[in-house]
């Protein structure tokens, strides 16, 4: 198993090696699937979208519809113009959906094609037909990653779709982040505990985690609503939950229509699920309910039962910045040692939140950003962990390495769970908590010495 | 509208129906181009097929890239060979371990299969260029991994910012000492994967094939093209041949080292499972080396027997025949049971298959032998040599997107050249009707008028459903779950998703039980829960209420 890692490490400033990153467009593609009604477009060759349906696909077991440009030489030559027309008049006429959302990859980038100018040109030709929207966002894959792609999409539904009528409306607007349809659902089941109206933007739940009837919808009932994007400007408040997915759209909704922002981050674990509760209690003016508390207190319970078997734990961990942020928290809330903390996506804000969460716990853990799982794992070969969390691809380092391993993020291709329970909130947690724990336990119940075999633990 | 269009003849929906209900909500440009791949078929006289030809944009399609075909087909299961992609993060990221392309190195060999490298290409490098970059990463790939030689892949931007793949290919050989090879396969270059396999033959032949003339000392040796080892069906094929006695010198490119294809130019017979993908390097070695290829398939228990006595036929030796006999007999007998079973169950169920650019023909054998009924099929990015046969490639019209792929001039080796048969004994088995160069393509097999549909649409996918409501299709990941949505099973034929091996005999076992575990899954009996299938029980609910009701007034009263 990834034989050819060794401990020795050398320099690299251009091989980027077992990314722990992906690019733009699938970001933007996700996020676009999560308005109702949308069918997401991909403005360049169709292999970018083919490997994007698919890994998505992969991921949620789910259809994912997507239509492309399907550039060839000719259209990288002298623009994407032709294939972008005619694109549009074959998805409105064979797929009619309600809007298009379209993003770039890199061929178009390169090629500079202009999408507003095309999309107006398609306005003014009659090629959308009347009542049917087209948006798009800009996804180089050349700068940021998927995660990028997903805030540039989410920006895209404030920039040509909110609006406001004057009167604010008793609602809050929330941005999820780059998480799971469960997690979506999950944020929506505690804001309607908590009484409050929300506007969820994208909302990926009943799309991408639909129930078996029979039928095939290619737009299932799911998604956020056109209208309710357009409310979002009179809303009360926008909560951004993640630096990096989020915080853009929120501050373009603010730029726009000046709704208040809260900046959090993804409620993982207890600390950062308590402010996003609180988030809600103070926006939307109302009472945390009894069933809530009731929730937390179940975690807090979980915690203070099972803590020795977590206490000093070292964890090495890797994912997208805004769910490493947020998972990190949390374990630190266990008493765990976060000692290698990674990303692959760049952003600076993700070493300096890293380290601030760390400072005390573990001041001399590693945390970096737009880095890879191959430079972990030679990490890891030079001081071992106790735990690995990340993505699917983690699986390989914690075969090598004989060490527990816990799924998390984008994508996992080899489990099933993560497509209904959620990992966000009080439950979220007590589900992360489970999993951490059954995979230290199974791994230690099957190497340890058979005097130290345990029945009760 | 499914019922009404039946032949009372076929009890199959008539195709030319079906055809226009398929091709109805096109807009005219889009339907005229449909129209020339979505056929009737006649096996007598194959039609004219558009295949290979563009997407049109905007069509929800199955097709991917370029890049995808070389460096993910053809390219990505050669497991020493170091490869680095060169563009931004996301086309590397998505061929990485993606394919179940699977290996066994030898002890002490390398592996990179589990590695995903490339440039991860940044704005500067668009801007400013990157074959620095590209050097630098190559530095630090043979300075970290020692690889035996390297490949450089190009994705769609490094071609539109003009880097020179093969000149830093060049330099960084002569730096470094070992071979590197550039792959210019930007996605953008062809219609469909389809380019990119036609460029990894091409460069696997210029630089790797015949750089090394150890030959094996087997009596008999041969090399698989088109087998890529999804799942280890390679595997099955080489324990088969092994068992008759057959030595396989290299499988392009399934469980393959790059020490294997240098010195595959040694073998005596190229058999070729996947025309599509590897056709030209059957070609070109026959060429400069003399070696001559025929057609085989590995697929389905009477095709596999089938291939095996070509093959011995090939070789002529009437030791060898009989031994292949004996394994042939063996093998079916212990087949026989699981395939009769099977049979028993679903002979007569309806299949509809559209994938890959031989897949969509060589399983449709496996369901032959099973009984099953192929009602419609078509491939994804195969050309029409592979519908109509090879003998259309005269009249296949080069069009600007072919014009794009260098064809490889390529003449006898003056030295290395030396014809596998003679002349003579050529034209033996010829005559005793062993085909040389020949495939005789998907739509000779297939019946008259089932629907012959290339680079399937979604749209079409659902109207195919809904209309000849098969038992299963067999597709690839990204409709697999529409399909199923619509609660038909489906099978994934790219990779499989999940199990195989499919090949050889024990593969078709593993196959027939497959298609048995689909078939006969209770799943889909539970779509429709309980309460949509009875009228609610009214009558008791009210008399309950009304009992409850009546004894509340009765307490009243009192
Ligand atoms: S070209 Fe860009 S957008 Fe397309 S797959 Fe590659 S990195 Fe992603
Ligand atoms: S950028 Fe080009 S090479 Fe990469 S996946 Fe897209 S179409 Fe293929």
């Amino acid at each position: 198993m990834l034989q050819s890692t060794t401990a020795e490490i050398k320099p690299r400033s251009a091989l980027r090696v077992n990314p722990a990153k992906t690019c733009q467009p699938i970001g933007a593609l996700y996020a676009a699937l999560g308005i109702h009604g949308c069918m997401p477009h991909s403005h360049g060759s169709q292999g970018c979208c083919a490997y994007h349906r698919s890994h998505l696909t992969r991921h949620y077991k789910e259809p994912v519809v997507a239509t492309t440009s399907s550039f060839t030489e000719g259209a990288s030559v002298f623009g994407g113009l032709a294939n972008m027309t005619q694109a549009l008049t074959n998805i409105f006429s064979i797929y009619n959906p309600d809007i298009v959302a379209v993003h770039t990859t890199c061929l178009s980038e390169v090629i500079g094609d202009d999408i507003p100018m095309m999309i107006k040109k398609s306005y003014d030709d009659g090629i959308i037909p009347s009542g049917k929207l087209v948006i798009h966002a800009n996804t180089p894959s050349f700068v940021g990653s998927h995660m990028t792609g997903f805030s540039n999409m989410t920006k895209a539904m404030v920039t040509y779709l909110s609006d406001r009528n004057g009167s604010t409306k008793n609602q809050l607007n929330l941005i999820p982040g780059f998480i799971d349809p469960a997690d979506m659902r999950e944020l929506k089941r505690l804001a309607a505990m908590m009484n409050v109206n929300i506007v969820m933007f994208p909302d990926t739940s009943d799309v991408l985690d639909l129930p078996q009837t029979g039928i095939y919808k290619m737009y299932p009932k799911g998604g956020v609503s056109i209208p309710q994007l357009k409310s979002t400007g009179d809303s009360i408040a926008t909560l951004a939950l993640g630096h990096f997915a989020s915080y853009a759209a929120a501050t373009a909704l603010n730029d726009k229509w000046e709704v208040t922002n809260a900046f959090l981050e993804l409620p993982i674990g207890l600390g950062p699920t308590d402010r996003f509760i609180n988030a809600l209690r103070n926006y939307a003016g109302v009472d945390v309910p009894e069933s809530i508390v009731q929730e937390r207190g179940r975690l807090l319970d979980m915690i203070s039962d099972m803590q020795q078997y977590f206490h000093g734990k070292r964890v090495a961990v890797a994912g997208d910045n805004d769910n490493v942020i947020a998972l990190v928290q949390f374990l630190t809330e266990l008493d765990m040692k976060p000692v290698y903390v990674i990303t692959g996506s760049p952003g600076n804000h993700f070493e300096t939140r890293v380290g601030e969460i760390l400072k005390e716990q573990v001041p001399d853990a590693v945390i970096k950003q737009n880095t890879d799982l191959f430079a972990l794992h030679q990490w890891m070969k030079n001081g071992p962990v106790d735990l690995i969390i990340g993505n699917t691809y983690c699986k390989y380092i914690a075969r090598a390495e004989n060490t527990p391993f816990v799924r998390f993020g984008f994508p996992i291709l080899d489990r099933m769970t993560h497509r209904i329970f959620p990992t966000v909130g009080y439950m979220g947690a007590i589900r992360l908590m489970d999993k951490m724990f059954d995979a230290m336990m199974d791994h230690k119940d099957r190497e340890c010495p058979e005097e130290l075999f345990e029945l009760v633990q | 509208m499914s019922e009404q269009i039946k032949t009372e003849a076929t009890s199959l929906p008539d195709p030319t129906q079906v055809r226009e209900i398929m091709l109805e909500p096109y807009p005219a440009k889009t339907k005229r181009k449909r129209a020339k791949q979505v056929l009737v078929n006649d096996p007598e006289t194959p039609p004219k097929i558009g295949a290979n030809s563009r997407t049109v944009p905007g069509i929800i399609t199955q097709r991917g890239c370029t890049y995808a075909g070389c460096r993910g087909v053809v390219m990505g299961p050669v497991y020493d060979l170091l490869q680095i992609v060169h563009g931004p993060v996301g086309c590397g990221f998505y061929a990485w371990l993606s394919r179940r392309n699977l290996a066994r190195p030898d002890t002490g060999e390398s592996n990179f299969l589990q590695y995903c490298m490339n440039t991860d290409m940044q704005e500067e490098q668009i801007v400013f260029g990157g074959e620095k970059k590209l050097k630098q990463a190559i530095q630090e790939a043979y300075d970290i991994f020692k690889p035996k030689a390297i490949a450089i892949l190009s994705t769609c931007p490094v071609g539109l910012i003009g880097d020179d793949i093969h000149s830093v290919a060049r330099e960084m050989k002569k730096k470094l000492g070992i071979n590197i090879i550039g792959f210019s396969c930007e996605g953008y270059k062809g219609v469909s994967q389809s380019a990119g396999h036609h460029i990894a033959n091409n460069e696997v032949f210029k630089h790797i094939i015949g750089q090394d003339d150890t030959a094996d000392t087997a009596k008999y040796t041969i090399n698989i093209l088109g087998e890529y080892n999804i799942g280890g069906d390679a595997w099955e094929i080489d324990a088969l041949l092994k068992k008759c006695g057959i030595h396989v010198t290299a499988t392009l490119s399934g469980d393959v080292n790059y020490g294997q294809l240098a010195r595959c130019h040694t073998a005596m017979l190229n058999t070729v499972m996947c025309h599509r993908s590897i056709n030209y390097i059957a070609e070109m070695m026959e060429k400069k080396f003399g070696i001559p290829w025929i057609k085989i398939n590995f697929l389905g228990a009477e095709s596999t027997a089938k291939s095996l006595r070509k093959i011995a036929q090939y070789f002529g030796d009437p030791e060898l025949q009989t031994r292949v006999e004996e394994v042939i007999a063996t093998e079916m007998t212990a087949l026989q049971p699981v395939r009769d079973e099977v049979a028993a169950k679903h002979r007569g169920k309806k299949v509809a298959l559209f994938v890959g650019g031989s897949r969509a023909h060589h399983y449709q054998d496996l369901f032959e032998d099973i009984g099953m009924k192929v009602v419609s099929a078509g491939y994804e990015f195969a050309h029409r040599d592979d519908y109509e046969g090879r003998h259309v490639l005269p009249t296949i019209k080069i069009d600007a997107d072919s014009r794009n792929i260098e064809e490889l001039h390529v003449e006898a080796d003056p030295e290395r050249y030396t014809p596998r048969i003679s002349a003579e004994r050529r034209t033996e088995l010829v005559k005793e009707g062993l085909s040389f160069s020949e495939y005789e393509g998907m739509m000779a097999q297939m019946k008259k008028d089932t629907l012959v549909i290339d680079d399937i649409s979604h749209y079409e996918i659902e109207k195919l459903i809904e209309i000849y409501k098969p038992d299963l299709v067999c597709s690839g990941i990204k409709d697999k779950f529409v399909i199923e949505k619509m609660g038909v099973p489906c099978k994934q034929l790219h990779s499989y998703d999940y199990g195989g091996p499919y090949a050889s005999f024990s593969g078709a076992a593993n196959f027939y039980r497959e298609v048995d575990r689909m078939l006969s899954t209770k799943i889909w009996k539970f779509v429709v829960p309980p309460w949509e299938k009875e009228p609610q029980l009214e009558a008791n609910f009210v008399h309950n209420v009304r009992i409850k009701d009546t004894k509340k007034e009765t307490k009243k009263a009192a």
